[in-house]
């Protein structure tokens, strides 16, 4: 029995208990309604989550723990030599399961039969060529040890998933039943169940606290991995990065940490006053009309994804800058550069400010304007020596804020910064970023064990730390020096 | 004020009225000009920057939709498909492409002297290359659906190999051709040829939408089919993970979270996962999903989870505002003729704001669709040539996203593929249209001011 069918016949037993709930409870007072604490369907909705949750709990549970029971079993019956070996034990368990659902396959395919699969040994039968006739490939010839672990392993799953059928339908019907015993008329059905609903809610909500804890976790624990491999002085601190096939990698952080922050740089050079203009004008010159137009198509600008721009800024931007002003300035000839990713980045960002900035300029109240203008100021001046000083503090986050995007931003340099961790000054020249590196050691062929691929950990819990960093700090500027206006 | 008004005005000239415009006055006024025209061209510069990269990218991607085909009669020979004559489908199938090119080879040549083409100084062999190669296999197909075909003259429309095709559209030049190995000016030369004889034609592409990706060899017959798949298998996956739990958390939040300390972490934590890069999610997709929980690679399945994680707070935060925006009055009256606090919200508030939520759904799903950086190191990015399968089991198989498919095509080196990357984009961006739109008439619809 799979586990999908397992399920569906939790569902058909909760929907039987629904009815069944609701006809009890019904029966109960013969049809009076009123002599009911709740209304008939809450009680089939007990019946019907009590028949269900705790088997489909109970289901969860044990496909988690099965794998690690059945693999301490099968442990048991591989040499000291492999069990001691972290590396070792996992690429067998991966093969005693491979070899196991091969056994599977050609038990169903009627190649072998259920005896023969727990019987047959490795000395006497060419498993894999007998194997390879089902259409299963192994990479290697399987070995009596495998074979013998791979069949303790098969019979443990099978008697396991069998009492695994028995014990979840037995705990639903026994719900079912408790359900059904309980359901008496003064029963509070309608609360059990807003209970049940509120829990849901409670544990939806907290998703995102796992997501955060998920993060952390699942960097912290390679990024130890990594530091145990590879000093961290040397990481944080080392000024050349190169990594290495075969070991003797130098994997120093500050080549990608300079070209993070010179991207970021020149993308907050671009965006900040392109944004900052824009939000000034709608708020303060523009007609409701323009605004109207003006305020949703640069808002467009924030909905293209990112891979757009890293398209633009690889085909169109990159080049253009290397013509027209790298080569005459015999600043060098690549189109991928830190001008490239940093004006395509602050394009990106203009609509990010100017919304946020739009924002907080019309949180000024307006008694302010008027009393600027009441003493004589233009507009301009009005906007430079009373508005943008009372807005200065949610400006200043909105900045932050962007300069965390154009540092977490990935699809733009990825294609328009290049892949060589330099440190220069030419903005001209090819530069990489921490973005660039994650997702250049994290894609194709990953070995887990090694530092380069491992390093990737580190940079991501470390450009996890700088984004933080900067939007508790946008929070704190806005919190703490806003001006409080009725 | 007496004070002040008691003292003499500060004199300026006989002349100073303020009827006269003065020195200052201009100044200032001049300085306002162009303060406003800064702001105008900001604008103006955003809005032009935006433009022309649409411009750009309609430019180079239009061109993915038209096609460069060779139509002309082929000969099945059934001394080549068939040597054994059965007309036996299994036996038929032990005849390999190779053979089918000869096929094709012969066919082209035949009509070319059909036709009365001189062919001069294009060899048969190059000729032959003239066709895509994947036309061999798109005929051993047709004949193996129908081996009545054998022995036939039929008339067919194959692809031209990527250069020809290039070379209609202003890729490949007689000077780049005389450079490539894998093109001669001559063939380019017999390629006007054939296109003025109606054997060459450029015609619209509806395969660029269907096929699956292909090798660097055959720019010409890469398609969507898989990315647009893979992606509407993510969207469907993010709507059914991400709705449900975003509502149920966003109703928590807004009607029953007591002011205590747990909420505080919560609300803290949403609205930082709004603000965390998309490859962090792209680490946690891998660590968590791939590495721990042993889910296979490059499938929707885990994308669609990574994807969900990151739209969670856009969802929520969307959410609430529409719970937030339904009035108090309709919770007091439901409260007041005795609706329990749970009812009250599932039976009034909920309906209510289903609109706002559903509009912030739909916007929420439209920047998934564009997301690309945790679906590179989930694996994603891999070169897939099968369509995933059916639901549900083919929620489990490799798949890829149009966003990726973006992404891996302007990483190959045939200049072919950049096109069809500019093509794919113009696909994700109609798409992606067609969501806003939709979120836009819906919001029109059912705006309610209470």
């Amino acid at each position: 029995m799979t586990v999908l069918l397992l399920v569906a016949i939790i569902v058909a037993i909760a929907v039987a208990a629904y009815v069944m709930g609701r006809q009890r409870a019904l029966s109960m007072v013969s049809g009076n309604v009123r002599k009911l604490h709740s209304l008939p369907n809450y009680y089939g909705w007990h019946a019907a989550l009590m028949a269900s949750m705790p088997a489909l709990i109970l289901l969860v549970g044990w496909l988690v723990v099965q794998p690690f029971v059945l693999e301490n079993r099968t442990l048991a019956f591989l040499p000291e030599s492999v069990t001691s070996d972290p590396v070792a034990r996992k690429l067998t368990m991966a093969d005693v399961r491979r070899v196991a659902s091969g056994l599977d396959v050609a038990v169903r395919a009627g190649a072998l039969s259920e005896e023969q699969a727990s019987m047959i040994r490795a000395e006497l039968t060419d498993i894999r060529a007998r194997l390879a006739d089902v259409g299963v490939a192994l990479g290697s010839a399987v070995s009596s040890e495998t074979l013998r672990a791979a069949q303790v392993y098969r019979a443990a799953a099978l008697s396991g998933s069998t009492l695994r059928n028995i014990l979840t339908l037995v705990v639903a019907v026994g719900g079912l039943g408790y359900a059904i015993w309980a359901t008496k008329p003064a029963f509070r059905a309608r609360n059990r169940v807003e209970a049940f609903v509120k829990a849901l809610l409670i544990a939806s909500a907290s998703i995102a606290v796992l997501t955060t804890v998920g993060i952390v976790w699942s960097m912290v624990a390679e990024s130890l991995n990594f530091f145990r491999q590879y000093p961290a002085a040397d990481f944080f601190f080392g000024l050349t990065w190169n990594p290495q096939f075969r070991g003797g990698s130098e994997l120093g952080f500050l080549p990608l940490l300079w070209g993070t922050l010179y991207i970021s740089f020149v993308s907050m050079i671009v965006a900040v006053p392109l944004g900052l203009f824009t939000a000034i004008y709608l708020a303060e010159y523009a007609s409701p009309t323009v605004r109207a137009w003006v305020k949703p198509l640069i808002e467009v600008i924030a909905g293209i994804p990112t891979v757009v721009f890293g398209l633009f800024a690889l085909v169109t931007v990159g080049p253009l800058l290397r013509d027209y002003f790298a080569q005459p300035l015999g600043l060098g000839n690549s189109g991928s550069s830190v001008m490239t990713a940093g004006l395509v980045i602050g394009i990106l960002n203009i609509p990010f400010i100017s919304s946020l900035a739009d924002d907080i300029i019309n949180a000024v109240p307006q008694s302010m304007r008027d009393g600027s203008y009441g003493l004589g100021a233009t507009k301009s001046e009005t906007v430079k020596q009373v508005i943008l000083p009372a807005a200065l503090p949610g400006i200043m986050g909105a900045v932050i804020l962007a300069a965390s995007r154009a540092i977490g931003e990935t699809m733009i340099v990825t294609m328009g910064a290049g892949a060589a961790a330099k440190l220069s000054l030419n903005p001209f020249e090819a530069m990489t970023t921490m973005t660039v590196k994650i997702v250049g050691q994290l894609t194709g062929d990953t070995d887990f064990a090694a530092p380069e691929t491992l390093v990737a950990f580190a940079l991501g819990i470390t450009l996890f730390v700088i984004t933080l960093g900067l939007n508790i700090l946008a929070l704190f500027i806005v919190r703490k020096y806003r001006e409080q206006y009725e | 004020m007496t004070d002040i008004s008691a003292q003499p005005m500060p004199s300026q000239s006989a002349a100073a009225s303020i009827m006269v415009g003065s020195k200052g006055m201009k100044k200032r006024h001049a300085a306002e000009a162009r303060f406003k025209a800064y702001g105008i061209v900001a604008i103006v510069f955003s809005l032009g920057v935006l433009a022309f990269m649409l411009f750009t990218i309609f430019n180079d991607g239009i061109s993915a939709f038209r096609q460069a085909q060779l139509t002309f009669p082929v000969t099945i020979d059934a001394a080549v498909v068939d040597p054994t004559g059965t007309r036996d489908r299994n036996t038929m199938a032990k005849v390999t492409t190779f053979s089918y090119t000869k096929v094709l080879n012969n066919s082209i040549v035949a009509a070319l002297l059909d036709k009365g083409i001189p062919q001069e100084k294009v060899s048969d062999k190059e000729l032959g290359e003239m066709v895509s190669k994947s036309a061999p296999a798109q005929v051993r197909n047709m004949v193996l659906a129908d081996p009545s075909l054998v022995g036939q003259t039929i008339t067919i429309s194959v692809f031209a190999n990527g250069r020809i095709d290039g070379y209609f559209k202003g890729r490949v030049t007689r000077d780049t051709a005389s450079r490539d190995s894998n093109v001669s000016p001559a063939q380019l030369d017999l390629a006007d040829t054939l296109r003025d004889a109606g054997i060459l034609s450029l015609g619209w592409n509806s395969r660029f939408l269907t096929n699956s990706d292909s090798s660097d060899l055959r720019p010409e017959t890469a398609g969507l089919g898989v990315a647009i798949l893979g992606s509407l298998y993510l969207m469907f996956l993010v709507l059914i993970i991400c709705v449900p739990i975003g509502v149920a958390a966003s109703i928590y939040l807004e009607e029953f979270a007591p002011k205590n300390r747990w909420t505080d972490i919560i609300e803290v934590n949403i609205s930082n996962l709004a603000a965390v890069p998309s490859i962090v999610f792209g680490i946690l997709g891998l660590a968590l999903f791939i590495n721990f929980a042993g889910l296979p690679q490059s499938s929707a399945m885990v994308g669609a989870l990574v994807i969900s994680l990151m739209t969670l707070p856009t969802i929520i935060i969307a959410s609430r505002s529409a719970i937030r925006a339904v009035p108090p009055s309709i919770r007091d009256a439901a409260l007041g003729v005795g609706a329990s606090k749970m009812q009250t919200v599932f039976h009034h508030v909920l309906p209510l704001a289903a609109p706002g939520i559903l509009t912030g759904t739909i916007l929420g799903l439209a920047s998934a669709l564009g997301e690309t950086a945790p679906l590179l190191l989930i694996g994603m990015v891999a070169f897939v040539d099968n369509y995933p399968g059916a639901p549900i089991s083919g929620f489990f198989d490799p798949a890829t996203a149009l966003p990726v498919q973006v992404y891996s095509w302007a990483s190959r080196s045939d200049p072919a593929f950049l096109e069809r990357s500019s093509g794919a984009i113009i696909v994700l961006l109609v798409f992606l249209v067609i969501m806003n739109v939709t979120a836009i008439i819906l919001r029109r619809k059912f705006e309610r001011r209470w």
